[in-house]
């Protein structure tokens, strides 16, 4: 999560509808792109019997990638402005690789969704923004992109813009801005261009400018404890240290705090760091904390104030997305093989139930299904062993990234299978 | 096109102002995120280490390191891989460092795996910035290491901006790139099989510019040769290469003095500077955010082999 100064946004696309243009664009006009890369860009144009620049190449990584022409994992790159500084998570859009779109959202603020003009709103699209609505962005920003390919024509881009509408209805996004563009020709992205008069609205970068980003000190305070200290701070040696990230919200010296899942209450006694002790800290920064009494803490627990606890829970009901080539099946049902972790927690988990998955193309539920495989998405409850500290991964102060969200990792394989937004508790939710 | 004026272009900043350099507010941010990854490897990482150069990056981490556990000691060592082709200054600010620190900097060199037979040499004068990696695998062998910390940056070379924050390493100390683990949220996965490691990358998400900023609020001490000095360089294929003990001219090139600084420290045999007279973190910092050349694009013979370079030598196990 960013500070305010700091926008991360995703995008998604596929080869075709000028996803890498459009970001190629936004860094060549904005100067983000350095005359080495350029040049290295020219020759491979060049090579391949192309003219001048062709700013889909700036984004292409791995070998394998600019062999087959194709985007096989989330990349992230960096990019500044006078007024402020961007990290965008740029991820493959083709249908199996819904997971790489839900990876770049987790960590967005916003979400760029692009249109292709001369096809109009696409499965594509609407995959892109309800994963995009899934992961907990509020604000997204519909590109319609190729408006050159239909002669810059408002009655296109109007028509786009009702059908995402009609469309985004049962989405929670707080906000949806729509731009027309052509990333090819350079209107409206951070040039407005000339041949866009007929809109009024701000250039890309003017909105990706203007726009706020997520306030993680908002919301309630929660702390999960990262590590114990056990030397001396200072001449109070009868204290330990409590080293951690602030999640959200703030806290202060003299605070109440209880300790979670114990329910042990303590009083905040300092607040460390090394330039200094606070009187105060938020979100997001990274502190350890002296209590005023001795209580048994380790990693895994979470300290939150004493009037705006979490739901401490072992069964929980969340979306689920599904990571792995290996299909979820019976075996999640028997304790054992797979572990959940969540904040500074890992523990074993078993699969209670699968009460749908979701067609992420059309929003319906498909019930009675028995296993998911590889970029599914759906609902499910889950029991773990230890209690977790949850709140709803999609709360009244925005996303609560930090206690709503979840990892599965397979304990045979190691692989992280599986990604969790958490509804609540079950019964509850 | 001559290389020498090209770079003189590359800095424009006759008359450019310290407005003109983005905000820094963020770095609050990008610390607090640095010191959450120190500690959530240093809580599931059974053996870490530090890999620590003596180059910007790494002094960055020093301070992160410092930042997350003070007043404990590092719950980790500090590693070098010396090719014993490195500058003498940054040797030297390599061993203070550690000194004032007061913790512990365990150096393996390139030349003892030569010397052992493990890197054998088709060259005497070929460079030794990729044999490295043969004595990083052999070092991470020796003390059992399960997780390095290092202070690479996405934003240095496109093969890196595809690595995870906590990228794992197979038996063999490999990354496989199509085959990452999903990274989502700050939830790390660092379990390991037998004989794996993880490479953990604090400041991923850090710019070279966002180094320099933080390097001047902090103000943190770095080896002088990233500061203007005079120095003895060849036009060499448009890169500026340094005239050493080590990098004598070849026939037909005659030296010339410049004033110059290093934006990259790494093997003398690869890494030239480039013109420059900035002499202070500031003039460092006006020079960074409107240079028109990439970090490793200005310095770096190694990446100009091919479009793979990075990208092959990670996978087999490089930083």
């Amino acid at each position: 999560m960013s500070t305010v100064d700091t926008l991360r946004f995703t995008t998604a696309g596929s080869v075709d509808d000028g996803k890498s243009t459009l970001i190629g664009r936004l860094l060549y006009d904005t100067k983000s792109i350095l005359e080495d890369q350029l040049l290295s860009i020219e020759n491979t144009t060049a090579r391949r019997g192309g003219k001048g620049v062709d700013l889909s190449l700036l984004t292409d990584g791995l070998t394998a990638e600019r062999e087959q022409g194709i985007t096989i994992d989330v990349a992230y790159r960096y990019f500044a402005t006078l007024k402020r500084r961007f990290i965008i998570a740029d991820t493959p859009g083709h249908e199996q690789y819904t997971r790489n779109m839900v990876t770049g959202a987790s960590t967005a603020d916003l979400s760029l969704i692009l249109v292709d003009a001369s096809k109009g709103l696409q499965t594509q699209s609407r995959r892109h923004a309800i994963i995009a609505s899934l992961l907990g962005i509020a604000h997204v920003v519909v590109v319609v992109n190729k408006i050159d390919l239909v002669n810059y024509s408002q009655e296109v881009f109007d028509r786009i813009r009702r059908d995402f509408i009609a469309f985004a209805r049962t989405l929670n996004f707080a906000r949806v801005d729509f731009i027309p563009a052509s990333a090819l020709e350079g209107d409206m992205v951070v040039d407005r261009g000339e041949r866009l008069n007929w809109y009024q609205g701000p250039t890309l970068l003017e909105l990706l400018e203007a726009t706020r980003a997520a306030e993680s000190a908002a919301g309630d305070f929660r702390f999960p404890v990262q590590l114990v200290a056990r030397s001396k701070f200072g001449a109070k040696s009868e204290f330990r240290g409590y080293m951690g990230r602030i999640e959200s919200g703030r806290v202060s010296v003299g605070d109440r705090i209880a300790v979670l899942p114990s329910g042990l209450e303590a009083t905040v006694l300092d607040i460390v760091t090394l330039d200094g002790s606070l009187k105060t800290a938020s979100a997001p920064q990274s502190v350890t904390l002296l209590l005023d009494t001795q209580i048994d803490v380790s990693r895994g627990d979470l300290f939150a104030h004493v009037e705006d606890l979490p739901t401490v829970t072992n069964q929980i009901t969340a979306n689920l997305s599904w990571m792995s080539s290996q299909p979820l099946d019976a075996s999640f049902a028997k304790p054992g093989r797979y572990l959940i972790k969540h904040t500074t927690q890992t523990v074993r988990v078993v699969l209670e139930g699968i009460d749908f998955r979701l067609d992420v193309n059309s929003l319906e539920r498909e019930t009675g299904v028995a296993s998911f495989k590889l970029n599914d998405i759906g609902r499910v409850r889950l029991k773990t062993l230890r209690p977790l500290m949850v709140d709803a991964y999609v709360g009244k102060f925005g996303a609560n990234r930090a206690t709503g969200s979840f990892i599965l990792i397979d304990d045979v394989t190691n692989q992280t299978v599986a990604a969790g937004m958490i509804l609540g508790e079950v019964g509850n939710d | 096109m001559n290389a020498v004026l090209k770079q003189q272009d590359q800095y424009a900043s006759f008359g450019t102002r310290i407005s003109d350099v983005p905000v820094n507010n963020h770095l609050g941010w990008l610390e607090s995120e640095a010191i959450h990854i120190m500690r959530e490897v240093v809580a599931e990482a059974k053996n870490p280490a530090l890999l620590f150069s003596g180059g910007k990056d790494s002094i960055v981490m020093l301070i992160l390191a410092e930042k997350a556990f003070r007043p404990d000691r590092f719950p980790f060592p500090l590693l070098h891989i010396d090719t014993e082709h490195n500058f003498p200054e940054v040797i030297a600010f390599r061993d203070e460092r550690a000194a004032a620190l007061g913790e512990k900097l365990i150096v393996r060199s390139v030349q003892d795996s030569i010397n052992t037979g493990r890197v054998v040499l088709r060259r005497e004068d070929e460079s030794r910035n990729v044999h490295q990696t043969v004595t990083l695998l052999d070092s991470i062998r020796e003390f059992e290491f399960d997780a390095l910390f290092g202070g690479a940056r996405r934003d240095e070379e496109k093969a890196r901006a595809k690595e995870r924050i906590l990228s794992h390493r197979d038996e063999f100390g490999q990354w496989d790139p199509k085959n990452q683990r999903p990274e989502l949220w700050d939830l790390y996965n660092a379990r390991l099989h037998k004989g794996e490691h993880f490479r953990a990358f604090p400041i991923s998400n850090w710019t070279e510019l966002d180094v320099w900023q933080y390097i001047a609020r902090e103000k943190l001490a770095v080896p002088s040769i990233y500061y203007a000095h005079e120095r003895l360089v060849v036009d060499r294929r448009g890169l500026l290469a340094p005239i050493t003990e080590l990098t004598p001219p070849r026939a037909g090139e005659t030296p010339v003095l410049r004033t110059v600084r290093f934006r990259t420290v790494g093997d003398i045999t690869c890494t030239c500077p480039v013109l420059s007279d900035a002499a202070t973190v500031e003039e460092i910092l006006l020079e960074t955010a409107v240079t028109r050349v990439t970090e490793r694009g200005a310095t770096r013979m190694d990446d100009q082999t091919s479009d793979a370079s990075m990208e092959l030598r990670k996978k087999a196990g490089y930083f």
